[in-house]
Order: structure tokens, then sequence, then C-alpha cells
């Protein structure tokens, strides 16, 4: 495998600076875009304000080593193993989109700037664009919430739908252009990066910045105690929960048992 | 009072599309989130509130027990059996929790049989329990009616 942008430029067809300046400009876009996003929607005041909310509803405060812990653990679990999912489809799918526009984008960079002939990195900079994919299409045609729970086909599509259908662009032409070297697919592969990139005021692109802070708030707010305003978690058999509440000794007993799965026996397909 | 969604705690998953009788919970074109498109045909029956995973559903309490401004919000667990409320008022002097269960067996599991029970005897007929219920919900006559004993069948779908 080679690297296809050393190719380009081998070629003669785009300067080695036109390339690099395109990466910075497409650096420039989504910094530009998140900010004006974030400006836009005041969803960082939002955040701060709710964060401050939360803080009053405390029942203990949280010290900085324990706020370390959290961030490391928000990274770990929520962030590198998209934890948050609870559905095991849309999991697996999100990381493989995740690290696959991650690999791709990483490998695309390295490439364009040290216009190294690896083929290791080649060989990433494909799987990345693949993995993508594979990840991206079993989302769209299968777990999208418009197709599994609105009934709609897949294609009705969208102003929500830019970044998905942005992102499938990008990597299929990708691949198109990595097997086949038409100049056709390459054409179309930039096109859909551009679009992409300098679509983030208007799509879903920035969410991988805020959801790692969400998740971490969440995190915040389980710890210090106003847990988003939830009831807490009780250990039905603890003597304290039975003097508070007198209906579960009466009618679950002393220990009451695991009840197994409930309406989350099947998965809700009810449209 | 009808439900409403915690757009920043939604990740657009349909659960609460999916488990909605009103078929009012719906996913917003724009934002990819759940919202409520029509909070008038509200059933308030909290199936959106136990089926979202992230529990980012809220209904607005009643005024008799949660006055304006008050966040009542449930947490049903089905691997305890319990349901769990906490209602807080927004001038901080309430913040109760309350917690009941909503099954003393396995789900799926030990439903009783009506056929395995014995009817209704002339005696508990004329007693004060079912003397005021439907003869054909007695069994006075037999059998409980259905289509079947009445000569008559389901036609599916919609055709007038």
């Amino acid at each position: 495998m080679s690297n296809p942008f050393l190719d380009l430029v081998n070629s003669g067809f785009i300067s080695h600076g036109a390339m690099q300046f395109y990466v910075v400009a497409m650096f420039l876009f989504v910094v530009g875009g998140t900010l004006l996003d974030v400006m836009h929607k005041k969803s960082a005041q939002y955040f701060f304000e709710n964060a401050e909310k939360a803080k009053k509803s405390a029942t203990r405060t949280i010290s900085s080593t324990e706020k370390t812990a959290l961030i490391v653990k928000t990274v770990t679990t929520e962030v590198l193993q998209s934890a948050e999912f609870s559905n095991p489809q849309r999991r697996m799918s999100h990381l493989l989109t995740m690290y696959g526009f991650i690999i791709f984008v990483v490998t695309t960079v390295i490439m364009i700037f040290s216009l190294t002939d690896s083929g290791i990195i080649a060989l990433l900079w494909n799987l990345g664009a693949l993995s993508l994919a594979v990840g991206g299409y079993w989302f769209w045609f299968v777990i999208r919430a418009d197709v599994s729970a609105e009934g709609n086909p897949w294609y009705k599509v969208h102003r929500a739908d830019m970044f998905i259908v942005s992102l499938l662009a990008m990597s299929t032409f990708a691949l198109f252009w990595s097997i086949t070297g038409a100049m056709l697919f390459f054409f179309l592969f930039i096109a859909a990066s551009t679009f992409l990139f300098t679509t983030v005021l208007w799509s879903k692109f920035a969410h991988m910045f805020f959801k790692p802070a969400a998740a971490f708030q969440k995190r915040v707010t389980r710890a210090d105690g106003s847990r988003e305003n939830l009831p807490n978690d009780f250990d039905l058999s603890s003597a304290e929960v039975h003097s508070r509440f007198p209906d579960i000794p009466e009618y679950m007993g002393k220990n009451p048992e695991n009840m197994g799965l409930g309406i989350k026996r099947e998965e809700p397909h009810h449209y | 009072m009808p439900t409403f969604v915690y757009m920043t705690r939604c990740d657009g998953c349909g659960h609460c599309v999916d488990i909605c009788p009103s078929d009012i919970m719906h996913i917003d074109p724009v934002n990819r989130r759940a919202y409520n498109i029509e909070p008038n045909m509200c059933w308030e029956c909290y199936s959106c509130v136990k089926a979202c995973p992230h529990h980012a559903i809220d209904v607005r309490g009643y005024a008799d027990f949660a006055p304006l401004g008050s966040s009542v919000r449930v947490v049903r667990d089905e691997e305890k059996g319990t349901i769990a409320w906490r209602i807080k008022f927004r001038n901080g002097e309430k913040d109760m929790e309350l917690l009941a269960p909503i099954t003393t067996k396995p789900w799926g599991k030990f439903i009783p049989d009506l056929a395995e029970v014995d009817g209704p005897t002339d005696e508990m007929r004329s007693s004060h329990l079912l003397f005021n219920e439907p003869e054909y919900i007695r069994k006075d006559e037999g059998d409980l009616h259905t289509l079947e004993s009445n000569g008559q069948k389901l036609k599916e779908g919609v055709y007038y």
C-alpha cells in the first residue's frame, strides 16, 4: 500500500503546500465552527449555569484529587469505550465510527505533512476509512432513530444527517480512490471532507467536544450527591431503607431477589 | 401535566418514540433529539419516562403535590422491582424521596391462569363483593363472553 497523497504530489497534480494549506484550513474551520456554535447556541453558558445549580443541591464537596480521578474515569470509560451507550449495537457502531474517524484523520495528516511512504500508515488510513464506513453504514441503514423508531425509509434525509452523510461520503470515496486511483473519486472525497469540516456550525460534528464534558459533569453529579435530582440508589436489604419505606419489607421481604428484566426483555419496535 | 425532554441528556435513541401509546414522542429532525410534539395529547402514562435509558424525560407534576417550578423525577428499576420518586420544591424547603415495590415476583413468572382458578359460587355472587358486577363477568350463565362464543370473528386491519 502506498501513500496516495505522495503519488498526487509526485504526479505534479497538486503541490505539497496546497495540501498542507487545505489541512490547516479545515482545522481552522472546525475550531471556528465549534466556537461559533457555542456562542450562537449559548451551550457553554447553559452548561456552566446548570453545573452551578447542581452544585447548590450537592450533599458533599468533591476534592480536586477526586475530580482528577473522575476526569480519568470519564476518559477511560465514556470517551474511549463509548460507555454512555446502553444499547450494545449503537455502542459498537459508534466505536467503529469514532476510531475509524480518528485513525483516518490522524493518518491523513501524517501522510500529507510528512509525505511518508510507510506502508503501515497507508494501511491504517485504509483501515480507518473502512471502519468508519462499516460503522457508519450500519448506523445509517439499521440503527438511525428515524429508521428504527420512526419507521422512515433509509433514504429520507434531514438537516441533522449532514454529519453522518458527509462522513459516509468521505470514507466511501476515499476507499474508492484508494482502490481505483481514479481522480473522480479524489475530487468527490475532497468535496465530501470539505463539506464535513465547513458545516460544523450546523451539523452534529461538535458533539465530540461537548459530550466528554457532559459525561464528566454527570459523574460529578453522581459523586457529589445532587444526581440531577434523581432519587438515590437504595439498598433494599438495609435496615435503614426498611424503616424509612415499610412497604418494601412488607411486600417484598427483607432480602428481595433480583426480579429480572420486565419491559426491557425485548427491544421496543412498536411503531 | 405533559412530558418534556432534557435535550442535553437525550441522545436520540428512540426508545420513547417506540413506547409512547399516544404516538406523540418523536425525534426532532434538526437536533436529532426527542421531543413531545403535542403536550395536549399526553396521557401522562410515564411510559417514556420509564423507558428512557438516560433519564432524560420528566413529567411536570400536578400542582397538588408539586407546585410550579418543582422537580419531579422518577426511576423505575426493573431488576430491583421498585419505583423511586424524588420531589423537590423550587424554594428548597422540600426534598422528598419515595420508594415503592412494583413487583413481588420475578417478571414473566408465576402469572396466574384464569382457567386454573375456580369460578365464583352462587354464595359469592349474592355477597357484597360480586353483587353489583355485570352478569357476564360473574359467569352467571357459564363462561366469559368472547367474540368466538358469540359467533363473531375479528377482522384485522382498517376496512371502512
